[in-house]
């Protein structure tokens, strides 16, 4: 039995009917989702960007609201995909019973939790490319390696789903998600230099930031974003593609404890 | 007769640390040493109280949990190692409504029927008969809050459908409908029988058992107390007449007169059940004393298994 639950996944196409569901259940609302991705970037980027820029002529280098622009790429990624995870996971599986009904097909759980993470991914890419398209209408950015923040915002999307999954698969309630929201989501985005640089940190701070996959999101948007190509480039994409893997399988263990009881 | 369907020597226990409704199943035994084997085209019933181990026997023969130890066979394919593939070619009827809320009646089957990977020209060309099935011709476009209880169940039971499948599960098929909406749902799966579907149901209903299943089995705490078509049960285990007698004074009644005349009774709360084999002389002796009332009837599947399973709540 141990070892079952523990078996390395079983990938297969069959996760492509339940992302096109979950398409079409988003589809009915598409407008509100879109109008939402695009408007809360909006707001914080020229709350915040013109409020405190102002006092904060030059950050990093550049403009406040430049600076800003790339943190809040990621954290509005990061958001879409945990949300997705957590709370629209947590109603297909628990609450609506759709995962009980796909799973009387031929399709298997490691296909569902696939599935939960590449359309949670898909959201995120989406958002993404909504906040993009904000920073070059506002003008923050003209570079073309700037268009390396769509295939970024998919991988921040995946390694925020298969992490937030972790989550789903151990909540016993709604309310469980607020730790997770409380410890771990909101610090993450105080510490990884959304608003403000790591380096501002004292150091013991800025070794918990170094192995926050936020950072390492961030450390490849706010070049990229400036025209320039980050530095230890393979580094951070290993370590959101290593939190990806880790949160995949770990879930995966959680959701087959939790669904063979 | 080709076989569907067969278990042998079925177990599955709750190790664990998980609690169920206030109890805890530490060790608990909810499938203890069944075997079985469905003929094809065959309607068999998993009859049993509540916890008696029906859903859980469904949900190995799925696949989608595993036995301690026994063997499954479904279509040919070994269980769970072929689980996937033997599910290509069943249905399922859930005991709880999980149809898709955002979306209409058809959108529910056109989406289900992907997940067996059939193309959207399948499935649209299954539409219409499915719809006629399941009297909701006129409820293709609606949405599922809109419908009521027994549409749901039917749109359920034509959803299950959708593949084409050989063998179809039904838990509980009919709890929570009203009296039309279950005759509707039973004339259904008979004519899915008279189609040469296998049917798999699990029921409370002795009535709707009685009715529809060829064959049934009869569970409680897990094990398989008795199997046979419903006819034999009740040959075999239960006098051919009953006589329900109630009013006041019954119990006393019962002390005094029952075993006279019945061989073997229950009091049950303020009835006592009489199980005889020739009723004339305890319905001569109830006439003369007017006070008591009572009904006379055949015997049926519910003596048979109150009989098996006992009249004490099982909660």
């Amino acid at each position: 039995m141990k070892s079952q639950l523990l078996a390395l996944p079983h990938l297969s196409l069959r996760f492509i009917p339940i992302w096109r569901r979950h398409f079409l259940v988003w589809k009915t609302m598409a407008v509100t989702s879109i109008l939402g991705h695009l408007a809360d970037p909006i707001i914080y980027m020229l709350g915040l960007g013109y409020g405190l820029g102002s006092m904060l002529p030059q950050m990093g280098g550049t403009s406040y609201l430049v600076f800003l622009a790339a943190g809040t790429i990621c954290y509005s990624t990061m958001n879409s995909a945990t949300f997705e995870a957590l709370y629209s996971g947590f109603a297909r599986m628990h609450e609506q019973r759709t995962w009980e009904a796909i799973l009387n097909t031929p399709i298997t759980l490691d296909d569902i939790v696939v599935s939960e993470i590449l359309w949670a991914a898909s959201k995120s890419l989406l958002s993404g490319l909504a906040v993009l398209v904000v920073i070059w209408m506002l003008g923050l950015s003209s570079s073309i390696l700037s268009l390396w923040l769509i295939p970024l915002s998919l991988l921040v999307g995946l390694c925020f789903a298969a992490l937030g999954l972790i989550m789903t698969a151990l909540a016993p309630s709604y309310y469980f998600f607020m730790y997770y929201f409380t410890l771990v989501i909101t610090p993450m985005m105080l510490l990884s230099g959304v608003f403000f640089p790591v380096e501002q940190l004292p150091p013991m701070l800025q070794i918990v930031a170094a192995i926050l996959p936020l950072s390492h999101a961030i450390d490849l948007a706010r070049p990229l974003l400036n025209g320039l190509l980050p530095s230890a480039m393979l580094l951070h994409i290993s370590v959101l593609a290593a939190y990806t893997v880790f949160g995949f399988y770990t879930s995966l263990v959680l959701f087959r404890r939790r669904l063979s009881q | 007769m080709t076989v569907v369907i067969s278990v042998q020597n079925l177990h599955k226990s709750y190790a664990g640390h998980k609690s169920y409704a206030g109890q805890s199943y530490a060790g608990h035994k909810v499938i203890n040493d069944i075997s079985l084997s469905i003929n094809k085209g065959e309607c068999y019933g998993l009859l049993g109280p509540n916890g008696a181990g029906k859903t859980t026997t469904l949900r190995l023969l799925l696949g989608l949990i595993e036995p301690a130890s026994g063997t499954i066979n479904l279509l040919g394919h070994p269980i769970p190692q072929q689980a996937s593939t033997a599910r290509l070619r069943v249905g399922v009827v859930p005991q709880m409504d999980n149809l898709d809320p955002d979306f209409t009646v058809a959108e529910n089957l056109l989406v289900y029927g992907r997940y067996f990977g059939m193309t959207d020209a399948q499935i649209t060309s299954r539409l219409p008969m499915l719809l006629e099935f399941a009297n909701l011709a006129s409820k293709r476009d609606a949405k599922i809050p809109t419908l009521s209880g027994g549409m749901k169940r039917r749109l359920t039971l034509a959803r299950a459908l959708v593949n084409d499948p050989e063998v179809i599960f039904l838990d509980e098929p009919t709890t929570g409908l009203d009296p039309q909406a279950r005759h509707l749902i039973w004339q259904r799966l008979r004519e899915l029988t008279a189609q040469g579907k296998t049917l798999l149901l699990t029921t409370h209903f002795m009535d709707e058992a009685e009715r529809l299943c060829h064959r049934l089995a009869i569970l409680d705490q897990g094990r398989m107390i008795a199997q046979d078509s419903p006819r034999t049960l009740i040959q075999q285990h239960i006098e051919a007449q009953v006589v329900e007698v109630f009013g006041e004074h019954v119990t006393a009644w019962a002390a005094e007169n029952a075993a006279t005349f019945a061989p073997r009774f229950e009091v049950s709360g303020e009835t006592v059940f009489c199980y005889v084999t020739e009723a004339q002389p305890l319905l001569t002796h109830l006439q003369e004393h007017g006070e008591l009332r009572y009904l006379h009837r055949p015997a049926n599947l519910e003596d048979v298994f109150l009989k098996l399973t006992g009249r004490e709540m099982r909660e």
